[in-house]
């Protein structure tokens, strides 16, 4: 589509900045960045360990990991793809694209949103340390006690429960700063149901994750206590209940999984109409369900706990609302078969991610339906048929819904189009792959295989699709190796994106590409939901849609007084502080010189900036 | 892609195939060659051998085929809608607004809600029939199930002794498990025979075993348990009534303590280094920490029933119990009562072949 102001792309290409720069920057778009860049790397790092599982299990008897390293990489595996993969990713999307969805400049505390992005850096960097100090945590990512309390000799679970604990007060600030962006910053007319639904689903994320990181920050304090002064909160023998923290953990973990695919619920919602050149179907039920589901998923949470003793009725109760959660699950499914249906649908990469996301979410739901029938789940439950499960969700649900995304987003951030023949290739090589690797493992957990074990004996029967299975996950890698290099050729010598290359209806394809740093010379008025389609289109008498001709032109008139937040150094000096009090406390008691020292710094942070001043000279 | 590229990728998997095959150790377990074991499949859970299992297997197959006609029809749809409506080469057709249809929101709403409610009532009422206790008159065999870091003790109350790892029960009666953990949580799981069940400290939970046959059922922990997770197994034999009587009246007798050649020599080692943890009944050796080895060699197996019990593997064994099982003995604080896993114990060959003749004693 046309530029609608050739000016605004001409002065608003903002310049590449030095590193400090990046340190203290305010600015959402460039904090979106850091995020994206963060979670890559993260995926990497979750990725080769996923590798590395597989090499171990490929054969019966494998000798390729000790029993002590193949513990660590599953607990780190899911640490790092659940808490610094998935959600900063997410969280990516969020900060660059929730205010200009909205209309707006910036997020509603933009010092604040800088301070979410430090403090999960620390909580990440603080992660990954323990795999050079003796070892990385190896009590699995749900840490269940009393194993996770159990030795308290070696201190890998400490940096466990401090790490979960970091990373979650990085997602509670930001959950706090989306809400009231959300409720705060929309541009006239902007209604709330005129929102994009993807900045739907990103409220109701951040209100799950307001609500349900409280609860694993208690059972996080609990599990340090436990281990580090002697409480008793999940010691059987003295009084306190292993069982506890199970019903903690989950009350957290279940909404965190709608933490996780609700994003890419909003990303797919975005794209499919993009690229059916269709509005959403039935838009309205597709964001009450959102909001259902995060309302229902505060009630299922003991489905993981089937096989724990609660009683048959507690397991009915929670089977049932399991069940009934696959209702508003299952209208948005229908509701985007809907969209496409009748479309003119072109087959670009973000959208045969979104296809793939749709095909591979209804399995994972599917399975998610027979882990409802609890007394089905006594032989599913912590079983590899649990693993293909979540892998459909997170990887074929999540991951692919993220990177249909990243695909769609990439020319606005970059102003530049990643290439397409090679984001076929990924599409395929991810989508082959990543059935070879997960859908054998619904058969291997019915034939008895349970997680988390480093080895299996022969005779099982478990030879075959194991093997099978980590051939998948290599041509997983192949696919992100040319997934890295279309990253690469495209920063080297990619098409110019222009402002709207995909013929966009949300408000991002109106500025330049990659957006000015003000996002909008002008605030939006808004007059309709996909509001910037319809100032490209009419409907006709028939319904179709009609290009307006010529395009209309609008006043862009820069407003006079465009006030952006000014950087600042505090935020990432308060999260530093933040990452050496954690440090500290691992190494209780001598290390609480450091914990001391470490909050000084912290609490320097945040004088520093309470004090400082409002607004300083635009530069 | 080009030739040469998918050359590179078919070489790279094939390398990558001839590392992980390299990596394999060696099996202590024998399961394949393993008479007992007609099966491909001797855990699975899709092969029930007792009521319970059963009617878990009809509720998983009737939840299958709701959810593979659900699947067909879903996916079906989506590969039509693409097909059907992709945008071919240089038309560029007319697309109607269509912003919704509530007739069909209703409709997609109520279908999932009628099979749901379809599937709800026959897991409900197996749920409420499973987690049943059994009648008095079922005449149940009561086992008190014990899980460890990294091993299964089973209590017989009735007859008052215990095992490890290998349960006998008889076919055909159903087999009440109360269980509970002396230190993390463990699951018991004996895919043929039933669900699993968590074994967690402080608590006691149950489970129905019946067999409808004899034969012998593989299983093992569910819930991760630290670092021998893996290695803690267990196997469920069920004989006849009246060889299930024999093998309990065999268990209740206690040791003969030898007192002459290698095997008594191997008593005077084993009252000095393995009585702090192990019980022989019939002797000075009573601690509880460690399975209870009165009838050691009556085992099919041993190490959480993940070595075949053979000469050549106890001999491995004392060598290093670490080497085929890895456990954390280095955090043992007998004082406490903390086990995690046998030590290395530095014994002479000498030593070894006395134990081994002493263990062979324990019939």
């Amino acid at each position: 589509m046309a530029t609608l102001n050739p000016e605004v792309t001409r002065t608003a290409a903002p310049k590449r900045g030095g590193l400090w720069e990046w340190i203290t920057t305010t600015d959402h778009k460039k904090i979106g960045i850091l995020y994206g860049g963060s979670a890559i790397v993260f995926f990497v790092v979750g990725g080769i360990e996923a590798l590395l599982i597989r090499v171990q299990l490929a054969t019966p008897n494998g000798e390729f990991l000790s029993a002590d390293s193949y513990n660590q990489m599953f607990t780190m595996h899911a640490t790092t793809m659940v808490f610094l993969v998935v959600m900063p990713a997410a969280a990516a999307f969020t900060n660059y694209f929730l205010p200009i969805l909205l209309g707006a400049r910036d997020v509603a505390f933009p010092r604040l949103n800088a301070l979410s992005y430090w403090v999960f850096f620390f909580g990440g960097l603080f992660l990954t340390v323990s795999f050079f100090v003796g070892g990385a945590p190896d009590g699995g990512w749900f840490g269940y006690a009393p194993l996770s309390t159990q030795v308290t000799e070696v201190v890998r679970m400490d940096y466990w429960a401090l790490g979960l604990q970091i990373v979650g007060l990085a997602s509670l600030l930001a959950s706090v700063n989306f809400i009231t962006t959300v409720f705060a910053m929309r541009a006239t007319g902007m209604t709330l149901m005129r929102m994009p639904v993807f900045a739907w689903m990103a409220l109701v994320v951040n209100f799950l994750l307001l609500f349900s990181l409280p609860i694993i920050t208690v059972g996080l304090i609990q599990v340090f206590l436990d281990r580090n002064l002697g409480t008793v909160f999940f010691d059987a023998a003295n009084g306190g209940d292993p069982i506890l923290w199970q019903h903690l953990f989950w009350l957290f973990g279940h909404p965190e999984v709608y933490i996780l695919i609700l994003p890419a619920m909003g990303i797919v919602s975005e794209v499919l109409p993009t690229f059916a050149k269709k509005p959403l179907f039935g838009r309205s039920f597709v964001i009450f369900s959102g909001i259902a589901i995060g309302f229902m998923g505060f009630g299922v949470w003991a489905h993981h706990m089937f096989t724990a003793g609660l009683g048959p009725v507690a397991e009915a109760a929670f089977a049932l609302t399991t069940m009934f959660i696959a209702v508003p699950t299952g209208v948005k499914i229908f509701n985007w078969l809907g969209t496409v249906w009748g479309g003119s649908i072109r087959l670009a990469t973000p959208m045969l991610f979104s296809l793939g996301f749709i095909a591979m979410f209804v399995i994972g739901g599917l399975s998610g339906v027979t882990h409802s029938v609890a007394p089905a789940d006594w032989q599913q439950h912590d079983t590899y048929y649990v693993v293909a499960h979540f892998h459909y969700v997170l990887v074929g649900g999540a991951v692919f819904g993220l990177i249909a995304g990243l695909y769609y987003w990439w020319p606005k951030i970059t102003g530049k189009l990643l290439h397409e023949g090679l984001g076929k290739v990924h599409f395929w090589l991810i989508f082959i792959g990543f059935n070879l690797t997960f859908a054998p493992m619904h058969i291997l957990g019915l034939n008895g295989m349970p997680r988390r074990t480093y080895r299996y004996p022969e005779g099982l029967g478990f030879e075959f699709w194991n093997f099978i299975a980590t051939v998948g996950s290599f041509l997983i890698a192949v696919a992100m190796l040319v997934f890295f290099w279309n990253l690469y050729r495209t920063w080297r010598k990619g098409e110019v994106a222009g402002p709207d290359p995909w013929d966009g209806r949300t408000l991002e394809w109106s500025i330049s590409s990659p957006p000015p740093v003000h996002n909008f010379d002008r605030i939006p008025v808004v007059e309709h939901e996909d509001d910037f389609w319809h100032r490209k289109y009419t409907t006709a008498e028939d319904g179709t849609a009609v290009a307006i001709d010529p395009p209309p032109v609008f006043d862009t008139e820069p407003d006079d007084n465009i006030h952006l937040p000014s950087p600042s150094f505090y935020p990432v000096l308060a999260s530093a502080g933040l990452f050496i009090t954690v440090m500290g406390l691992v190494y209780v008691p001598w290390g609480l010189i450091a914990a001391g020292a470490g909050a000084v710094i912290t609490l320097w942070g945040l004088f520093g900036w309470s004090m400082e001043p409002l607004t300083r000279e635009e530069h | 892609m080009s030739t040469r590229q998918r050359a590179v990728v078919v070489l790279l998997l094939f390398a990558a195939a001839l590392v992980v095959s390299a990596c394999a150790g060696p099996d202590h377990l024998d399961i394949a060659s393993d008479p007992a074991f007609d099966s491909d499949l001797p855990q699975n859970a899709l092969d029930p051998a007792g009521p319970a299992a059963q009617s878990i297997d009809n509720l998983w197959w009737l939840v299958f085929w709701i959810a593979t006609a659900v699947f067909v029809v879903v996916e079906a749809a989506l590969l039509f809608a693409v097909f059907r409506y992709r945008r071919r080469k240089g038309v560029d057709r007319a697309v109607e607004q269509v912003h919704g249809n509530t007739r069909l929101e209703i409709m997609w709403t109520i279908i999932p809600v009628v099979l749901l409610a379809a599937l709800a009532i026959p897991t409900i009422a197996t749920l409420f029939e499973l987690r049943a206790e059994p009648e008095p008159e079922e005449n149940a065999l009561q086992i008190e199930v014990t899980g460890h870091q990294w091993w299964w003790e089973f209590y017989y109350p009735e007859y008052g002794f215990s095992t490890a790892n290998e349960m006998h029960i008889p076919a055909g009666r159903p087999v009440y498990l109360s269980m509970t953990s002396a230190d993390v949580i463990h699951s018991f799981w004996v895919p043929q025979l039933n669900g699993k069940r968590d074994a967690v400290p402080g608590r006691i939970t149950n489970l129905t075993l019946e067999a409808d046959e004899p034969g012998v059922f593989l299983g093992q922990c569910t819930e991760f348990c630290g670092l021998a997770h893996a290695d803690m197994r267990h196997r469920v034999s069920a004989v006849s009534e009246a060889a299930f009587e024999a093998w309990a009246t065999s268990q209740m007798q206690p040791a003969v303590v030898p007192t002459d050649g290698l095997a008594g020599a191997g008593w005077e080692t084993f009252e000095i280094l393995c009585a702090s943890c192990h019980t022989v009944r019939g002797s000075s050796a009573a601690a509880e920490l460690a399975p209870d080895l009165t009838h050691f060699a009556s085992r099919e197996t041993f190490g959480g029933a993940t070595i075949r019990y053979t000469e050549q593997h106890l001999r491995e064994w004392l060598r290093d119990p670490n080497a085929l099982k890895p456990m954390r003995p280095e955090l043992n604080d007998l004082s406490v009562g903390r086990v995690l896993g046998m030590p290395n114990l530095d014994l002479t060959e000498q030593q070894i072949d006395e134990l081994i003749a002493f263990l062979d004693t324990l019939e």
